[in-house]
């Protein structure tokens, strides 16, 4: 196309383009953009849930570095992406190698995986629940005992985790099968034909063209794990004595039950760097690993 | 690698699919026990894995105590509503960032895009507040709303309509058809795939959320299913078999749009990850 010609069609398209943008550009101002904008004002001065008072600077921040509670529910947040991280990429890894290796029950393997992470967190949350029951529920019958799991401090979290990681790591198994499906079938027939077989096969084929699949699925996954709230909020109440309450929980109830929005939007935009920070950190050991590999 | 490992891989392979197969399916079906059985069963000692006494009381009792049949309506309206909202506003949007000439394109594209970046729980508290000064608290409008906000939805569409040959807009151009028109009977008709997928997911996913309607809900009249199975404990006491058979209900709807549309519900996740 000439120069003309573009500038032509650039102003007779402006006017129906932004009508078409137009209901977008409208929910995410109103719903996005202004909401983000007002977090980081809010974060500077000292607000209820339904009044904007004073601008105070920095206070907010300044408070949020010496309050222990936040750290705790920093700590707590990391101790959660612990358990859960590596986890949920490993099994997911796993899952997705075993329904490629027995593609005759793929239909049923792949199924079984990946239902949970289509359910309601509250179907898992109940279900957990009555699995963890103290008397009546089935872990303690087939481990023996009557450990009351969701309000033992040391167990509590790791409960959480297990029942995280039935919830949600389906989608890590697609995301391995997705990258072990543009695997070349080639590769391996060549590979066998030079005598190589099962474990080789996968450390000198499968594992290095997966790897780019494996950094990608545990930065999303960091980012999913320290988003929680749910699933200990329901099923913990952030309990027994804080020891569950993770960051996320911090700022709802400094929100909604202290009414301490200014300070609630500094642990808001404090999460969000952290959450940044950490996933630039990760990516970039990541980077480093591979480029020692390569 | 099909025939080509010794027998010794296949068999731990084997195993360890067997294993994760039950570990997976095991809850559900445990759920699924218990909901078969009279209460009385539930806290009873003596440990069965099978009900003693086969009843469906739990989900007759369930659907006729609760507010579990109202809590459904909401959640399919809910999730209909932002399902329909954002596939017109995404594929709107979408066809305007990728066919279309304008001045600040690239801009409003790159800012639009910053949706990504931002969790949507840092927005939680001005969103709240938002809703409050609109009167929207426990409505309809203000559980949709926020939601329609799909940047990833409008990036995946782009994405496939900037794969359209050109000659096909121009066609249909020359005939002097505007561009709601092109976009509907020239690009909706080949996007059909990748439409229903992402629909899919879009309803699935509103469906399940949680955390939104959690803020802006505080009536049991309101309540989505995510959220008003939490109202249980307080709807039915602590009944378990109740309780499995209103997680089971609540859980049906999406188990069985994933089992209709297994490989569309897949591969919308997939997309709707941004990485195809």
């Amino acid at each position: 196309m000439k120069p003309d010609h573009v500038a032509v069609s650039v102003r007779r398209e402006a006017l129906p383009a932004w009508l078409l943008l137009a209901p977008f550009l409208l929910v995410f101002t109103l719903f996005f953009a202004v909401p983000a904008l007002e977090t980081l004002w809010l974060s500077l001065t000292e607000s209820s849930l339904t009044r904007t008072n004073a601008f105070v600077g920095l206070d907010n921040y300044h408070t949020l570095l010496n309050d222990p509670s936040f750290w705790d529910s920093v700590g707590t947040t990391f101790y959660f992406a612990l358990l859960t991280v590596i986890p949920l990429c490993a099994v997911g890894l796993v899952m997705a190698l075993l329904v490629d290796r027995f593609s005759r029950f793929q239909g049923l393997l792949q199924g079984a995986f990946f239902l949970p992470y289509v359910l309601p967190i509250s179907v898992m949350t109940l279900i957990a629940d009555w699995m963890l029951q103290p008397s009546s529920g089935i872990v303690n019958h087939l481990l023996g005992g009557e450990r009351a799991w969701l309000a033992d401090p040391h167990w509590a979290l790791p409960a959480v985790a297990i029942g995280t990681v039935w919830w949600t790591v389906g989608f890590n198994m697609l995301l391995f099968l997705a990258g072990l499906r543009n695997i070349p079938r080639e590769l391996y027939e060549a590979a066998a034909l030079d005598g190589a077989r099962g474990f080789t096969l996968f450390r000198t084929i499968t594992w290095p063209a997966l790897r780019p699949v494996a950094s990608t699925a545990l930065i999303l996954q960091l980012i999913a794990s320290l988003k929680v709230f749910g699933q200990t909020y329901i099923l913990t109440s952030g309990g027994p004595f804080n020891t569950s309450r993770v960051t996320l929980h911090y700022m709802y109830e400094t929100a909604f039950t202290q009414s301490d929005a200014g300070y609630a939007a500094a642990i808001a935009m404090a999460f969000v760097a952290i959450v940044v920070m950490l996933s630039l950190l990760q990516a970039g050991i990541v980077r480093w690993l591979a480029g020692r590999h390569a | 690698m099909n025939g080509r490992s010794s027998i010794g891989w296949t068999l731990v392979a084997g195993a360890c699919a067997i294993l994760l197969l039950v570990l997976w399916t095991a809850p559900l079906l445990w759920a699924l026990s218990t909901a078969l059985r009279p209460e009385l069963e539930t806290v009873s000692r003596q440990f069965h894995w099978l009900p003693q006494s086969w009843t469906l009381e739990a989900f007759a009792k369930t659907l006729g105590a609760g507010k579990l049949l109202r809590w459904l309506f909401n959640s399919f309206f809910v999730a209909l509503a932002v399902t329909l909202a954002t596939m017109a506003i995404s594929l709107m949007a979408a066809y305007a960032f990728s066919q279309l000439r304008f001045r600040g394109r690239n801009i409003v594209f790159g800012v639009a895009m910053l949706g990504f970046l931002l969790p949507f729980e840092a927005l939680l508290v001005p969103l709240f507040r938002t809703m409050n000064q609109l009167g929207m608290i426990n409505t309809y409008a203000g559980i949709v709303l926020p939601q329609v906000v799909a940047p990833v939805v409008i990036y995946v569409f782009k994405q496939f309509f900037d794969a359209i040959p050109a000659d096909f807009r121009e066609a249909a151009t020359m005939d002097g058809a505007g561009p709601l028109r092109v976009l509907w009977s020239v690009y909706l008709p080949i996007s059909g795939n990748i439409v229903w997928a992402m629909a899919i997911v879009t309803f699935i996913a509103a469906w399940n959320n949680f955390l939104w309607p959690f803020i802006v809900v505080t009536s049991n009249e309101m309540m989505t299913i995510p959220l008003g199975l939490t109202q249980t404990y307080d709807a039915f006491g602590v009944r378990y078999a109740q309780l499995m058979a209103a997680a089971l209900l609540g859980a049906l709807p999406v188990a069985l749009a994933y089992a209709v549309f297994q490989r569309r519900v897949t591969q919308g996740f997939l997309a709707a990850s941004g990485l195809k």
